[in-house]
């Protein structure tokens, strides 16, 4: 520890703060890292993703199926059906991986996921008052420039909102009855998640009204508060809906993946067991 | 009552040392009270700046405990009792004495930043302007310049990156400036060019020590940045306007006078 | 102390010197820029903390916004009849004529009012004013307007600011202002400022009592060293305890709790729950006050034939009131009364129109508004006295200095009506920038006595250099004791004398007391040389205060209770006698202009809607 004019602290992680400051960044990591080990080995299976009407959020939307493989979906299932006879045998037959990354740069370019992952795994400061990584430090100035990016990302993650809701809806008919189950409405859950993350993004809020300096000025411009004013209540909560929607993601996946090898039951008015 | 230890750093730019204050301590007291009974007592010469001591001038900053806030809003009764609270000065800015910082580069700043800059009035001499366009303006105009935010931005606390970025104050300085429903002046280029919104990545510090309880970074920094996006980053909109033939946005002008950096 | 050379110490030379930097001294300052002359400010604080900042409920000024009917000889007659007839006429004519304009220029300069529904500048009820007329921006209107000047300060030519220095005493030249003296609080340097004009904006005196919503720059600088120069000083016995400051916990004791809680529609109650003011109301205010709680309620709803309720008195009457409910048993627990919001307004409304109030009790005390009431007290707030002035151009008797603001006197008489210091500020602030250019155009070369100057920083330095002395901090405390016992809000011939008594021996004790440590930035030793300042108004109130033998507006004397006739066309002016003395004059006020005489006593019916 080197102490500087002011009694103040220099080096990596020191502070004079009594508080557990680390608490947030060390569970960011924890987080972060075990969602990401999950998903990576969830992704590269291509198997037990569904089972009856449901279908893992990691696989959706689907394009393709590969209804040899165990617990894999229906071809009909499928935007464009079969799996491709061109694939690569390299890399896995998982269609996780055909949409997978969409989501990710969405997330990865997000404003509050980047106060996180600056925060927890660059160090850039690890807590507030509390010395950083020794760094040259240039901010989003340089390479980082492509975060501005973010407002695209957001496009596609917009786009992707249908085809969830579509996956939701779908989860309560089963083999030609309209029904419920849990499974169907943990996807419900995931896909009101998703859109309240989404629909709190920071650029979306800048896209529906931020950018105006005057809502009162003319008529569409009133329309316009209202789309800010519901943008803003979300972008408030943006936190919890980006820590919510992505566990209850990986939640869903982890419970239609157990339906699917057959190790738990989906409770549902259909027949019980698909 | 119970006797509270009082941890002050003493000393100047030479250097110093923290000494131990022990001091009565009486219900409902925030550490200010305790600066000034150790003033009252045994360190008459405690430098320490106050005004108001009700969270409104923003005068009493420092560090305690390792955070910045404010010592007339930092309740004693808040800590362990058999803690001893530390106070320091502001680290991002030159030490004076004890607990003052030399905080001049704060008001160069705001000298840079052109002024408001209305179009004419109407007729009758009132503006106009609906309260709901003048909400989020007025969220940055409770600022109460204390320069915690300033204190803990580690762009500035660390990095010392003053010649580049201006520091969260000023961002919201200038973001209630352009969003300002009769402002003329159009501001983001220099945001970008002069003010440094590149150097914020956004780890909301300034927004977790806001006295005010301001959000800094969402509703200020990060639409300012957004802003400078649709300017400079985004081929949609530049095309947009680009073939709409505005080259800012509507209603403003280019700012008049040039940003120079101050060093 | 060796020989002082005063060629070496630091000098700056500007056309006029404004002391304090508050919203009065900051308004000078543009509009003596404004009319090309070199503006030094000199402010003891950081630029932007005076204690404008702290003013909460608005700026009073007959814009009509809110209602119509609204004009400034409505505001002229309110102000009068606030100041118990002992305003000057034609400065309460000037400021209400005056302050509209003030405010559409400061929303030029980028303040941001709150709005109304059709996008002007909004207003609010207050005590003692008959219609909405407090522009505001929810509860920190005084942030707003410090703020918004401050902007326009540094952003005009010729405006140069010297931050954390304080002013130590006049420079004269054959009787003329020719500069100040002054030390920088950082490094404890001596600097002198030459200038031909000076003009004090330095606040008001309320450190003098321990229970006061003033910060600790509120030693009344400016009127000590007004006096040692020569100007007079009236109205001084008038000292405005607000009625409604926090009492507990103890440390925040005093701090102000804002009228617009009672514009806003809050209540004041006593311990057993009765809603006390109906029984206060005086005679003069019982034709415009609701005698009933329901006539109260319909006001409150925007009913413009019913007639407003007694909390929303001037503020002498709220307070005197508020001290008799305790001194009757039926205080709160704290010695206060209780202030509920929370019963009449929904949680949102109070947050937004009232944020600070809200966080100031969340924070400080652990009290939700929202939910529960407040505990409130009087505290003291406001000098109406200081300087006196010349009405028009803000000129003391001594030529050159120039006072406005707090520190100068005229405008309140004996009582301020809530909403008037913001507009004062600005209105006279602008008045006495305007009136230095004039004078300035007539001036020629100055000169500055060497000797003064070495006096000066003599004098500074004894607290430093003695061996051993008392510590100032404890010499102060002693004054509020002393003020708190007999110069408080009930005043009594014996308590005043004995406070004479006293504040004289803490005089002699002052010359004695020790600053430890060196001159950087050392609280102790401004301490030492703000005390003598502050003793030398707190002798001023005593002595106005016992000679004015009536109980009238901010004034009250338990044994000439009520306002005597003969008392009410004297002002009471202080000034430092040929042998060093204090010397106090019984002045009898000449009668007001026909014309604002008719305003002040005719009938609402003949003034509404007349916007002549």
């Amino acid at each position: 520890m080197s102490t500087a004019t002011g009694g103040h602290l220099a080096g990596f992680g020191d502070t004079h703060r009594r508080d557990a400051w680390w608490v947030g960044p060390v569970l960011t990591v924890l987080g972060l890292g075990v969602w990401l080990l999950y998903y990576a080995w969830a992704a590269l299976q291509g198997e037990y993703y569904a089972a009856g009407p449901l279908l893992s959020p990691f696989y959706a939307p689907l394009l393709f199926a590969d209804p040899s493989r165990a617990g894999a979906a229906a071809a009909e299932h499928a935007f464009f059906g079969s799996w491709p006879a061109w694939w690569p045998a390299f890399i896995p037959a998982s269609p996780a991986l055909l949409i997978g990354f969409l989501p990710g740069v969405f997330r990865m370019t997000c404003y509050y996921y980047r106060k996180a992952y600056y925060r927890a795994f660059f160090g850039m400061p690890p807590g507030c008052a509390v010395g950083p990584v020794p760094h040259d430090y240039r901010g989003e100035t340089g390479l980082l420039l492509i975060q501005n990016l973010h407002r695209y990302t957001l496009y596609i993650a917009i786009a992707l909102l249908p085809f969830l809701w579509f996956e939701a809806l779908r989860s309560f008919v089963y083999e030609g009855q309209v029904g419920i189950g849990l499974g169907s409405v943990l996807l419900v859950v995931n896909a009101a998640l998703l859109s309240g993350y989404t629909l709190g993004c920071h650029a979306w809020r800048h896209l529906v009204g931020g950018r105006l300096n005057c809502f009162s000025c003319d008529g569409g411009a009133e329309a316009s508060h209202k789309a800010w004013s519901f943008t803003s209540w979300l972008n408030v909560r943006h936190m919890p809906f980006a820590w919510a929607s992505l566990g209850w993601i990986l939640l869903c996946d982890a419970y239609i993946r157990l339906v699917s090898m057959g190790v738990i039951q989906d409770p549902n008015t259909w027949s019980g067991a698909f | 009552m119970a006797e509270r230890v009082l941890r002050a750093w003493r000393g100047d730019r030479s250097g110093g040392r923290f000494e131990d204050y022990t001091v009565e301590a009486d219900p409902g007291m925030v550490v200010l009270d305790l600066v000034h009974r150790a003033q009252a007592g045994p360190a008459p010469d405690l430098a320490c700046r106050w005004n108001c001591k009700a969270g409104k001038c923003g005068s009493c900053s420092m560090e305690i405990n390792g955070r910045p806030r404010l010592a007339c809003m930092t309740r004693v009764g808040d800590f362990a009792p058999d803690e001893p609270i530390v106070v320091q000065p502001l680290k991002a800015f030159p030490i004076i004495r004890d607990l003052v910082t030399d905080v001049r580069w704060n008001y160069q700043q705001n000298k840079r930043i052109a002024p408001f800059t209305p179009g004419p009035a109407p007729a009758d001499g009132n503006y106009r302007m609906s309260q709901t366009d003048v909400d989020r303006v007025q969220e940055f105009r409770k600022c109460i310049e204390c320069f915690l935010c300033q204190d803990t931005c580690h762009v500035i606390r660390d990095h010392d990156k003053k010649a580049d970025f201006v520091g969260p104050r000023f961002m919201i300085r200038l973001a209630s400036l352009d969003m300002h429903p009769l402002d003329t002046v159009d501001r983001i280029p220099a945001v970008r060019d002069s003010y440094g919104s590149g150097y914020c990545n956004i780890t909301r510090c300034c927004t977790e020590v806001c006295p005010e309880h301001i959000g800094i970074t969402d509703n200020a920094i990060i639409p300012l940045k957004e802003r400078v996006v649709s300017r400079f980053y985004d081929p949609i909109a530049m095309a947009i306007r680009a073939f709409f033939g505005t080259k800012s946005e509507p209603g403003k002008r280019p700012m008049a006078a040039p940003q120079t950096k101050v060093p | 102390m060796g020989a002082i050379d005063v060629s070496e110490i630091q000098t700056f030379v500007h056309d006029v010197v404004v002391i304090g930097a508050g919203g009065a001294g900051l308004r000078a300052a543009v509009a003596a820029a404004e009319e090309g002359l070199d503006v030094g400010v000199v402010c003891k604080s950081l630029l932007g903390k005076a204690h404008t900042v702290m003013a909460e409920g608005g700026a009073a000024a007959a814009l009509g916004n809110a209602d119509p009917r609204d004009n400034w000889k409505i505001h002229f007659r309110d102000t009068m009849r606030g100041g118990k007839f002992l305003n000057q006429w034609r400065m309460a004519e000037l400021h209400a004529q005056q302050a509209p304009d003030r405010i559409r220029e400061l929303e030029a300069w980028g303040a941001v009012f709150d709005r109304t529904a059709d996008g002007r500048i909004n207003q609010r009820n207050f005590g003692g004013h008959r219609y909405p007329r407090l522009a505001h921006v929810g509860d920190r209107t005084g942030l707003e307007m410090i703020r918004t000047l401050q902007d326009k300060a540094v952003h005009t030519a010729g405006v140069a600011v010297h931050m954390e220095c304080t002013a130590l005493r006049l420079l004269l030249d054959k009787g003329r202002v020719a500069g100040i003296l002054a030390y920088w609080r950082d490094s404890g340097r001596f600097v002198l400022f030459k200038c031909k004009a000076v003009i004090m904006a330095t606040g008001g005196f309320g450190r003098a009592w321990r229970v006061t919503s003033n910060s600790w720059e509120y030693t009344g600088d400016g009127q000590a060293m007004a006096y040692e120069a020569g100007a007079e000083l009236m109205d001084v016995e008038f000292t405005q305890f607000h009625p409604t400051g926090m009492v507990w916990p103890p440390s925040v004791a005093g701090v102000l709790v804002t009228e617009g809680v009672r514009g806003e529609g809050g209540i004041l109650t006593n311990n057993r729950g009765e809603r006390f003011m109906f029984n206060y109301i005086p005679e003069k205010f019982a034709k415009e006050t609701a005698d009933t709680v329901e006539e109260g309620e319909r006001w409150l709803d925007g009913d413009k034939t019913a007639r407003r309720p007694p909390e929303l008195l001037t503020r002498d009457v709220v307070a005197r009131a508020i001290a008799a409910e305790v001194a009757a048993g039926r205080g709160s627990p704290h010695g206060g009364a209780f202030l509920d919001i929370a019963s009449r307004r929904p949680a949102e409304v109070i947050k937004k129109k009232l944020p600070s109030m809200y966080h100031q009790f969340k924070e400080l005390a652990e009290v939700d508004i929202t939910k529960e009431a407040m505990e409130v007290g009087p505290t003291l707030h406001y000098a109406m006295g200081g300087i006196r002035v010349d009405h028009d151009t803000q000129m003391t008797r001594v030529p050159g200095l120039f006072a406005a603001g707090e520190c100068g006197a005229g405008l309140h008489g004996a009582n301020r009506l809530g909403g008037n210091s913001l507009s004062d500020l600005l209105v006279f602030g602008r008045l006495a920038g305007l009136g230095a250019a004039s004078y300035i155009a007539t001036v020629g070369d100055l000169e500055v006595s060497s000797d003064d100057v070495v006096a000066g920083i003599r004098k500074a330095t004894a607290p430093l250099n003695r061996e051993s002395g008392p510590n100032p901090y404890v010499v102060h405390d002693g004054l509020r004791d002393v003020m708190g016992r007999h110069v408080n809000i009930w005043r009594t011939r014996e308590g005043l004398e004995k406070g004479l008594v006293e504040i004289a021996r803490l005089q002699g004790v002052v010359g004695t007391v020790k600053a430890h440590g060196t001159s950087q930035f050392n609280p102790a030793w401004s301490e030492a040389l703000d005390l003598p300042n502050l003793l030398l108004c707190a002798e001023m109130v005593a002595r106005g205060a016992l000679l004015r033998e009536e109980s009238r507006g901010a004034h009250s004397r338990e044994d000439f209770q009520g306002e005597r006739d003969e008392w009410g066309s004297r002002n009471i002016v202080i000034r430092k006698g040929a042998d060093g003395a204090m010397e106090t004059e019984v002045l009898e006020r000449t009668a007001g202009p026909d014309g604002l005489a008719g305003i002040a006593n005719a009938s609402l019916e003949d003034l509404e809607g007349n916007r002549g």
